[in-house]
């Protein structure tokens, strides 16, 4: 399934910005088709891909919204290639009726939502992780999904890559999480040389035969994708399906699978997908975290520890499928839980369901939102809360 | 007893399909039949093509009759996604088919900029001048002035010339016939299946169910009686003054010229800014 | 040290954040060290205030934002208004004396560069006052080697600009080289 890049990778240190690093990841993952429509604090995205993308082969589509966006990305990822879209929030509302869409239809893409200040058109250059719940739970109907948390420009690229790599590997959409933040600060990034990436590719469905013959959908284990073009005859539809890819609207069986399968694909495999950074051995109190807050949360806890205090961090890399066993562990073995978030407490309802049986659990906001977690703020609070 | 099966059947459409979810009198008969002749004509394969198709009655023309690569999308967004298969597959016969609804209403803004944008797909919008899946509301087609389950004291808004719209934005190819035209209609699909440019073909239709109850226009037979009484040739109509074409249904193909095409425009576009690279 | 916490404010088109951004990168490119960069703007093309948040350090940078910097470089009366009262009391000050005449007061380490009368004056390149400043930078806090920032400078400039960019580079250096001996 893996395979060697060519040519495609800016390899080397550079003092890049997020967006930029993040562009520069979809290239180096093998990108060749990506859609957006210009919205603040993503913009810069889509420009590098403008500029790039046909230099090494692809194309960038400015579409008329962010419909149309979400739309021909599926559009080309059934023609085969390898597709994203950037937006933010309000781009991410537009598009979630066909995010959907290729949830229930299995199609590989990455969506980076580089989150700003909201609700509604808010404030386009501020970042805050607002969309983290609208993006699991944003369209209609139920289903699982995938999603990455960069905690700066170097994860902007790294987790990029990955984003690229689960999706075309499971079948399925990929958010990576940026916040405005991380997405505008510049950064050491260090980009490795082609021959040292692992990139991976889809299955493609092979052979002939109708698609009565062939069973390339709900398969909890990822069926080869029949793309369009070589004769498969594939039928694709985010109606209701069986195996084949038929629509069946009167089988009570096949809609249990239909909602189940795609979900079980996703659970089957979450020790592969879901990665967390934790480092709480010892420790009484651990800082929960992710994205730009996550660093606030490691130096608030350098802080701690110099005055004398046990505490450590614990930082969501997949946030989505949400970690639930790794919260649980660490529940276990730690007393009290603080939850930081770049919101007003957008995951902290699902880290306390799976921690407060065992464990205290709060949570702290920044003080002001829009501004990430000051370190001193967050030891005040604290020993406050321990006190 | 052994079926009879007629040969355009045996050759394109998926042997499994068995049944029409159209209503008896539905004019997507004679539109299937239409396309899957022109494509028999011209000697084409149905590996060559993929077909997009939206949600209403006409989405359901190709998908999943057709025995060829199917994608049947949201409600709207038909254009949106064939823009992308096309992109990323030049060498496949991109075709849309959907409704008036579907392509004109929720999702018109698609279809004007596939139009100025000249991406190399077939539209085929059927127009039946209602919204007849969810049970005869109003679309923008819909004649001023008739009763319909959402303006049940009749409509107050004008109707889109779509084929008009979809001229002014751009495209390079346009015909407008009715479901009593098929032959008309295969020969318009056969120059539009193979020029390069976006072409549109916009099909009145008949819907007895839902237009022919709320507008008390009669049986599909009598609204193909319409469409032979009213349809007027374009050449004709022309020189015709908008008084006496009121009531009219102008046909014909409205233009056919060349322009650059869009997914032909970005392969040279890449072969030139990778040749500047190296 | 190994943190050193820079801001570079002034008003749109003075090219603070260009600044910014020659500090970082010749912080990690060339001087193999870390960098974050922040930075704001208001929303107006011109005139409205604009400033960069730049952390050098040795090691990793954990939290990316400034907050009590050791180094303000004012390009504008407006940077003194908005950013001095978090300036460090022991913090160097580098101010553009032509837009800032009076002494900005309760700060020990003031180094004055008259960058806006020198660019357009003796350079007739209003453009490289930020570059001015940046050898200023350069000379009275050695954040980032000198070395590093005229490679940087060169890389970035427009072509046939470089050698303009590297006198105004040399006047700030050597201004400031001055006034802290």
């Amino acid at each position: 399934m893996s395979s060697k890049t060519t040519g495609n990778v800016m390899a080397g240190t550079h003092f890049l910005m997020g967006n930029i690093a993040c562009a520069e990841g979809a290239i180096a993952a093998g990108c060749n088709f990506a859609a957006g429509y210009p919205i603040t604090p993503a913009t810069e995205i889509i420009n590098h891909l403008a500029k790039k993308l046909p230099l090494h082969g692809g194309i960038f589509l400015q579409t008329e919204d962010e419909i149309s966006a979400i739309s021909s990305i599926v559009g080309a990822s059934w023609s085969g290639c390898k597709v994203l879209t950037a937006t933010s929030g309000p781009g991410i509302s537009l598009m979630q009726e066909n995010i959907g869409f290729a949830v229930a239809t299995e199609t590989p893409l990455v969506i980076i939502d580089v989150q700003r200040l909201g609700p509604s058109t808010g404030v386009p250059s501020i970042g805050l992780a607002g969309d983290i719940v609208q993006v699991a739970r944003g369209s209609h109907g139920d289903y699982q999904i995938i999603a990455l948390c960069p905690d700066g420009p170097q994860e902007m690229f790294d987790l990029t890559v990955r984003a690229f790599n689960l999706s075309e590997k499971y079948r399925v959409p990929v958010f990576l999480m940026a916040e405005g933040f991380i997405g505008h600060m510049r950064e050491r990034v260090v980009i490795p040389d082609a021959s040292e990436l692992s990139l991976v590719a889809r299955t493609i469905q092979r052979g002939a035969g109708g698609p009565m013959q062939r069973q390339d959908f709900l398969d909890a284990a990822v069926a080869p994708m029949p793309v369009f073009g070589n004769g498969l005859k594939s039928h694709v539809t985010s109606s209701c399906h069986d195996e084949h890819g038929m629509r069946n609207l009167s089988d009570p069986e096949i809609m249990h699978k239909f909602i189940t399968k795609p979900i079980e694909k996703i659970m089957r495999h979450r020790d592969d997908i879901i990665q967390v950074e934790k480092n709480y051995k010892d420790c009484d109190i651990v800082l929960v975290a992710y994205g730009s807050v996550s660093r606030s949360a490691k130096a608030a806890a350098e802080l701690a520890r110099a005055d004398g205090l046990k505490v450590g961090i614990f930082r969501f890399i997949t946030c989505w499928p949400f970690p639930g066993e790794e919260i649980r562990e660490m529940a276990e073995s730690v007393k009290h839980m603080i939850v930081l978030e770049n919101n007003c407490g957008q995951l902290f309802p699902y880290i306390k369901a799976e921690a407060a049986h065992a464990c205290r659990v709060d949570f702290i906001g920044p003080q002001t939102l829009g501004q990430i977690h000051d370190p001193e703020y967050v030891l005040s609070r604290l020993k406050e809360m321990v006190r | 007893m052994s079926e009879i099966m007629h040969p355009l059947r045996m050759k394109y459409t998926r042997e499994h399909v068995k049944k029409t979810t159209n209503c008896p009198g539905c004019g997507n008969g004679i539109i299937v039949q239409a396309i899957l002749r022109a494509i028999d004509e011209l000697g084409m394969d149905m590996d060559e093509f993929a077909f997009v198709s939206g949600i209403g009655c006409s989405a359901w023309i190709p998908s999943p009759l057709f025995n060829a690569d199917t994608l049947h999308t949201t409600h709207g967004r038909p254009i949106a996604f064939a823009t992308g298969v096309k992109l990323g597959k030049p060498e496949l016969n991109v075709v849309v088919a959907s409704g008036d609804g579907d392509l004109a209403a929720i999702g018109g803004n698609h279809l004007i900029h596939a139009a100025r944008r000249n991406i190399g797909i077939t539209v085929i919008l059927v127009n039946n001048g209602i919204y007849a899946m969810t049970g005869g509301q109003t679309a923008p087609t819909t004649p001023r002035g008739v009763n319909t389950t959402t303006n049940p004291y009749g409509t107050l808004e004008s109707v889109f010339d779509i084929s008009s719209l979809v001229l002014a934005a751009g495209a390079p190819f346009v015909a407008r016939w009715t479901t009593y035209h098929p032959r008309q209609i295969t020969s318009s699909l056969k120059k539009a299946f193979t020029s390069r440019g976006f072409s549109f073909i916009e099909i009145i239709s008949q819907c007895p169910v839902q237009y022919g109850k709320v507008t008390k226009s009669g049986s599909a037979l009598d609204l193909l009686k319409h469409y032979k009484k009213d349809s007027i040739k374009i050449d004709k109509a022309r020189t015709m003054d908008p008084e006496s074409l009121k009531g009219k249904i102008v046909v014909g193909e409205f233009v056919n010229e060349q322009k650059p095409e869009l997914s032909a425009e970005w392969t040279e576009l890449k072969a030139r800014v990778m040749e500047g690279r190296s | 040290m190994s943190r050193v916490e820079v801001t570079i404010a002034g008003l749109g088109g003075q090219g603070s954040i260009t600044a910014g951004v020659m500090l970082g990168e010749a912080a990690v490119t060339y001087d193999n060290k870390y960098a974050a960069l922040t930075q704001a703007y208001s929303s107006e093309q011109r005139g409205g205030f604009a400033a960069t948040w730049v952390i050098v350090s040795t090691e990793p940078v954990l939290f990316p934002r400034v907050t009590h910097p050791d180094i303000l470089v004012a390009q504008a009366r407006d940077s003194i208004t908005r950013f001095a009262n978090v300036l460090k009391p022991t913090g160097l000050h580098i101010i553009d004396c032509d837009m800032i005449p009076e002494t900005p007061e309760g700060f020990a380490n003031v180094i004055k560069v008259p960058a806006t009368s020198i660019s357009r004056n003796q350079l007739q390149a209003p453009v490289t006052a930020n570059v001015i400043m940046l050898g200023a930078l350069c000379a009275a806090s050695g954040v980032v080697g000198r070395k590093a920032l005229e490679q940087v400078i060169v890389k970035s400039v427009p072509k046939g600009k470089d050698a303009v960019n590297l006198q105004a580079f040399d006047i700030g250096f050597k201004i400031a080289s001055e006034q802290i001996k």
